[in-house]
């Protein structure tokens, strides 16, 4: 059925959508045109107040039942309506099928700014400069590089640093001298009004435009999914070499008006180079360690922990950008410092809303600033001259090639792995110019340089040329030359263990053979981490934690939320499909004996806490509906699907409970206050089977005995109790995790019945219910999202 | 002086050609290595031990044993040295060269092969050709060795889920009566091929006089 009526659905929506558009558009040219016009509408106002006072003198007006008072709404209705606009085409490009797959995302966006840009202007107002660089650059460009800078994958950064160092900086340099020397030269043979352009015009715009740009460059390799390396390559430069643009534009900017370049001034130039860098680095730095030490003291105000991420980093680039230092480079530093230490100390709730806050404002951003820039080039002043214009386009590609060309060659000599020739090409393809260069041209003062708008044209021909050419056409081009690929499988437990035992390893054989490598001082610095300073910036034990049982932790916990996820292990989820299970692993032993051990971490009160909550929040039940809402209790999202699945397999267990004989002291428990009371409430109130008992429980009731304790264990292997399956549930497994949140839930519904939905803060007093399984579930589960996530990043030493 | 030169160079040559170091870099070794061994022939297991910046390596042990397990001699002889001499020292040290500009696939495959094998041998301590539950925890005991309580018991728990990776990748459909004996060599390689050990397993080696010179990488 869903077939059939799938067209006719498809062709609704797009009407629909279209329809939408259109309204929408009409409904933002009207109210984007007034504000062309505001003098006079104001005039209009008061003279209508003066007017209506007037009057008043003379009769009394009747009551206006409904007025319409649009000034006082405006900024924020239109900025709304913008933003608006760009999320609906958004909606709207990836509703209407191939088109997506074809032409990126950047090129789609502009072509609505221009449509929107020349709506505006048939509807005879004037448009509106948007584009403002003051906008740009305090508001627009920060989401994009923090959520960049946050999600930054150290480990291949840190690899290929020098590369990426290599590129940006002495790529730009030459990319700024040649192109701007050149065009230079070519406005000296023309016999035409480009005679005049000076050399340090040239100069100043050559640096302007030969910065690849991070959004475009983001935009467009987003949706190819090269290899990881390639992509760090171009993205970091694109990131690096704002130091770069920043200096050399202020540079250039400064002498302009002053006239003579001496060499004192390329002195200068150069330590100012190093001061905007490193002082940016510096910046960000610090303010990531004050959000680190913050986020420690965090765990009564779960609520605004995301708030403290953002708002320092957004501070760092603020004050980066007042002493003129890279603002980009200090967002950057900002989130890869505090990224470790912040996620150890944050909830997952916490972890999940920075993640979906940086993307969702970093999305918005990007779409904005491309909607902008097509509607800036229809407004913005031009002036068209063939010459500058093509020679522009021409010696960006040209220098491009050859700096990267020329940079491969010298840098393959330092590298293990060699930079292939397709890779120097994609890197070289992949050079994009963006809104960076179109905004700081717009921040050029039309006293100081007169042929402004020359520039501005020729940039825009730029950014559309690369984002229109190159970004169409990078993605077949990859097909072609059959780059390869992103790897899309994650980091197992094997690999992670033998990724640290490398570590060590090398590091050993380094010492041995007594010199001081790289790995050496990654391992000193490592343990200075570990030593000093994640016990400042961590709060509790996790700052003991050993890197691989964090992994360890979270792998276990991205595991059971999508076990919960998937309805209770209804279906199996995703990667491996397997029937292996803990026994097929365990060596053999007699029937009689116990099964195998299994030790789990000792895991804080704290965290059990912790495990309760994600149990609580993620089963549904019809008791735990929303019963009261108010700002300061957080409450557990009901889990909508998987209650008649729950209440399937509970019959299920039920039964095999039966069958079982006999008690199996099971684990190494830590000694907990029993709990017996509370359970036996628990189970009487609930009426329920009283069948289910926590590990504790059992072993408790050895010593206290309760009538309607009871003894629930499990002998044979195959019977379900606690016991870890990572590879995928199958039904017999299934039902333990299952088992384990259903009793653990019980408990806590009890509790909640007294307390009415509030969330306890992690005491850990009589909380040692539940089995070791939820003990693993260290982080409050939160509704993840439709899709399961890829891109997780996982924790890594410091400097991995 | 003229006679030892061109012995030492002719033992050298030797050396080259087996091991695939440099002159200058072999040089160096034998110069660390007469440093390790305090002049003598050979070393021991007490001189690795001595060495002050191995006390935080937490592998320390595996690593000491591997250089005296006859198994990376290349020679098909099992069991372990008590003392080695330079020629074995390089033996070990040669599987953490850095792969050469030029290499072809099947190169490739074979540097990586070699290395696994050496990794495999590190972690297999009875020789049987598997790696068991026992080896595997300890492996991961060691690893964890440096953090305290926490760590011992989460070893067993993570040595645990590994081996549960490696079985449900390798052999995924298993009856529940099956056993998993160990892992294999080939299931070895499997789970490790995302790691490109052929370029991740390696350091650099001096290529010119440490006493000249500070720094000089080895770029082949």
């Amino acid at each position: 059925m869903l077939s059939r009526s799938r067209p006719g659905k498809g062709v609704l929506e797009q009407a629909l959508l279209l329809l939408v558009v259109v309204v929408l558009l009409q409904g933002s040219v009207l109210p984007l045109g007034a504000v062309s016009s505001p003098d006079i509408s104001h005039q209009d106002r008061k003279d209508e107040h003066a007017v209506a006072i007037h009057s008043h003198n003379i009769t009394k007006k009747p009551f206006p039942v409904l007025s319409v008072d649009y000034q006082n709404i405006q900024t924020p209705f239109e900025i709304a309506l913008w933003v608006l606009l760009a999320s609906l085409m958004k909606l709207g490009f990836h509703l209407i099928p191939r088109l997506s797959s074809i032409v990126p995302e950047s090129c789609l966006l502009i072509v609505v700014g221009l449509l929107v840009g020349g709506f505006i202007r048939l509807a005879g107002e004037q448009v509106p400069p948007v584009l403002d660089s003051r906008l740009f650059f305090l508001c627009l460009l920060p989401p994009i590089i923090l959520d960049a800078g946050y999600f930054l994958p150290i480990r291949p950064f840190m690899e290929n640093v020098g590369t990426i160092l290599m590129f940006a900086v002495v790529g730009t340099l030459w990319n700024a001298f040649f192109i701007g020397g050149l065009l230079y030269a070519v406005c000296q043979i023309q016999p035409s009004e480009l005679n005049q352009l000076e050399l340090l015009h040239c100069l100043l715009f050559g640096s302007i435009i030969s910065a690849v740009d991070p959004v475009a460059v983001l935009a467009v390799f987003e949706e190819i999914h090269i290899n990881e390396l390639l992509h760090i390559l171009v993205f970091g430069e694109s990131l690096l070499n704002d130091a770069v643009t920043v200096v050399l534009y202020h540079l250039f900017e400064e002498f302009s008006g002053a006239g003579e370049v001496t060499v004192l001034d390329g002195f200068l130039g150069i330590i100012s180079f190093l001061v905007v860098a490193l002082g940016g680095v510096l910046v960000g730095a610090i303010y990531g360690i004050l959000a680190a030490f913050t986020s420690r003291f965090t765990s009564h105000t779960r609520v605004i922990e995301p708030l403290f991420v953002f708002l320092y980093s957004y501070m760092a680039y603020l004050s980066s950008e007042m002493f003129h230092l890279s603002g980009i480079m200090a967002l950057i530093s900002c989130g890869a410092v505090m990224r470790p230490y912040v996620e150890a100390n944050i909830s997952h709730k916490s972890h999940t809303t920075i993640k979906y806050f940086l993307k969702m404002w970093s999305s918005v951003s990007e779409t904005l600033i491309f909607i902008f820039l097509g509607v800036a080039t229809v407004d913005g002043p031009h002036a068209w001259n063939w010459t500058f214009v093509t020679v522009t386009v021409i010696l960006c590609l040209v220098a491009r090639v050859i700096g990267v060309v020329g940079l491969t060659f010298v840098i393959n000599k330092f590298r293990i792995v060699k930079l292939t020739t397709k890779d120097q090409f994609i890197v070289a393809y992949g050079g994009l110019r963006g809104a960076i260069a179109f905004s700081l041209c717009f921040l050029l003062k039309k006293e100081h340089f007169p042929k402004r708008e020359l520039f501005l044209t020729a940039i825009i021909t730029v950014i559309f040329f690369t984002v229109f050419v190159q970004g169409m056409t990078i993605k077949p081009l990859v097909e072609l030359l059959a780059v390869k690929k992103k790897q899309e499988a994650k980091r197992s437990i094997n690999e992670e263990i033998h990724t640290q035992f490398l570590d060590h390893l090398l590091t050993g054989i380094e010492d041995i053979c007594g010199h001081y490598g790289h790995h050496h001082w990654k391992d000193k610095l490592n343990r200075f981490n570990k030593k000093y300073v994640k016990k400042c910036l961590i709060a509790g034990e996790r700052s003991k934690e050993p890197q691989l049982i964090a992994f360890y932790h979270k792998m276990e916990m991205k595991q059971a939320i999508e076990l919960v996820e998937s309805g209770g292990g209804s279906k199996l989820p995703s990667a491996n499909p397997s029937t292996i299970s803990m026994q097929n692993i365990q060596p053999k032993k007699s029937a009689a004996a116990k099964p195998a051990e299994r030790a789990l971490p000792q895991l804080s009160k704290g965290r059990e806490e912790e495990i309760r909550k994600i149990l609580r929040g993620n089963l549904q039940r019809t008791r735990q509906r929303l019963r009261s809402y108010n700002r300061h209790t957080l409450v557990a999202d009901p889990y909508e699907d998987g209650l008649n699945n729950l209440l399937l397999k509970k019959q299920k267990v039920i039964e095999l409970e039966k069958k079982i004989k006999q008690m199996n002291t099971y684990l190494t428990v830590p000694a907990a206050p029993p709990d017996s009371p509370t359970m036996c409430r628990a189970r009487l109130a609930s009426g329920r089977d009283t069948d289910f008992k926590p590990a504790q429980q059992q072993k408790e009731d050895i010593m206290c005995p309760d009538p309607q304790a009871y003894s629930v264990k499990s002998t044979s292997d195959d019977l379900p109790t606690i016991q870890v399956d990572l590879a995928s549930p199958q039904s017999p497994d299934s039902v333990h995790l299952l088992d384990e949140f259903k009793k653990g839930e019980q408990k806590r519904q009890k509790e909640e019945e007294d307390q009415g939905l509030v969330m306890k803060a992690p005491t850990g007093v009589g909380d040692s219910d539940g089995s070791r399984d939820q003990q693993k579930l260290q982080r409050c589960l939160s509704d993840p999202g439709p899709k399961a996530e890829e891109e997780e990043e996982e924790d890594e030493p410091f400097l991995p | 002086m003229g006679t030892t030169q061109t012995r030492s160079e002719n033992k050298y040559d030797d050396l080259v050609t087996k091991t695939g170091f440099s002159p200058e870099q072999i040089k160096n070794l034998h110069k660390r290595f007469q440093q390790l061994s305090e002049n003598e022939e050979t070393i021991s297991k007490e001189h690795l031990h001595s060495i002050p910046a191995l006390a935080n390596n937490p592998i320390k042990k595996q690593i000491i044993d591997a250089f005296f397990d006859k198994r990376n001699q290349h020679q098909d002889e099992v069991g372990s040295f008590q003392e080695i001499g330079f020629e074995q020292f390089l033996m070990v040290l040669s599987h953490f060269r850095p792969p050469t500009l030029k290499m072809s696939e099947e190169d490739k495959a074979r540097i990586r092969k070699e290395k696994l094998r050496f990794l495999f041998n590190m972690h297999d301590t009875d020789n049987d050709g598997t790696i068991t539950l026992a080896e595997y925890r300890k492996v991961v005991e060691e690893l964890l060795s440096k953090s305290g309580t926490m760590g011992i018991e989460a070893a067993k728990a993570i040595a645990d889920a590994a081996m549960l990776g490696v079985a449900s990748t390798n052999v995924p459909h298993m009856k529940p009566d099956e056993f998993y004996e160990g892992i294999t060599f080939e299931h070895f390689e499997q789970i490790l091929k995302g790691l490109e050990m052929e370029t991740r397993m390696h350091i650099r080696f001096m290529d010119v006089n440490t006493t000249t010179m500070r720094c000089g990488k080895s770029t082949s």
